[in-house]
């Protein structure tokens, strides 16, 4: 699954750590999603959708 | 809840399964070696020492549990994973080992320690595949 996470967490200025103490996960769990390696769970998608108040197909995309 | 409590509870799971596993480790050694070099044999040490090794694993498979729910989503994966594969290696690994023994393709017995190493180490490197293909 692809995503807009890296180039969303770069416009609000946020690092990876950031971003993981906001959803409260680790940071190799928001690197494996940036990479496309990790897809995240509905609770955390949803999490991420509320932080930078998009809808969950805004942030991802089905390959 | 914020990060620092994250890793706050995380480091305190950790602490608490790392206690609970070196206790087990020594009640396990006492139960072990206990009868030959401590209470020369003696039945009813022996069963206490056994009571108390196995109460404590109780113990151990609690603070296993309670660590195991403090990982976030991928790290719960990543375990799910590395023990999913050393289950399935202790299996297969474990019965042919005994079908070894049965068959008298091995000399003396099967030793339930070769299982145990075997899971072990199976696990381990699992993990570590793991956290490296998701790094």
């Amino acid at each position: 699954m692809k995503n807009k996470l890296k180039v969303l967490r770069a416009e609000q200025d946020l690092t990876q750590a950031d971003l993981a103490n906001k959803v409260n996960v680790s940071r190799q769990t928001i690197n494996a999603i940036e990479k496309g390696k990790f897809d995240p769970s509905l609770s955390l998608a949803f999490k991420l959708s509320k932080l930078f108040q998009l809808s969950i197909e805004a942030i991802f995309k089905n390959d | 809840m914020k990060k620092e409590n994250v890793s706050k509870q995380m480091k305190k799971v950790t602490i608490n399964l790392v206690l609970w596993s070196l206790l087990w480790l020594i009640s396990l050694a006492l139960a072990t070696f206990g009868p030959k070099f401590i209470w020369q044999e003696n039945t009813t040490w022996s069963i206490i020492a056994i009571v108390i090794n196995t109460a404590i694993g109780g113990g151990l498979i609690w603070a296993h549990i309670k660590h195991l729910t403090a990982l976030d989503e991928l790290q719960k994966k990543i375990q799910l994973d590395a023990m999913g594969i050393a289950l399935g290696v202790g299996i297969v690994g474990g019965l042919s080992y005994s079908v070894m023994d049965i068959a008298n393709v091995i000399s003396g017995d099967a030793e339930i320690s070769f299982l145990v190493m075997l899971i072990s180490i199976s696990y381990m490197i699992a993990l570590t595949v793991g956290k490296k293909r998701y790094k």
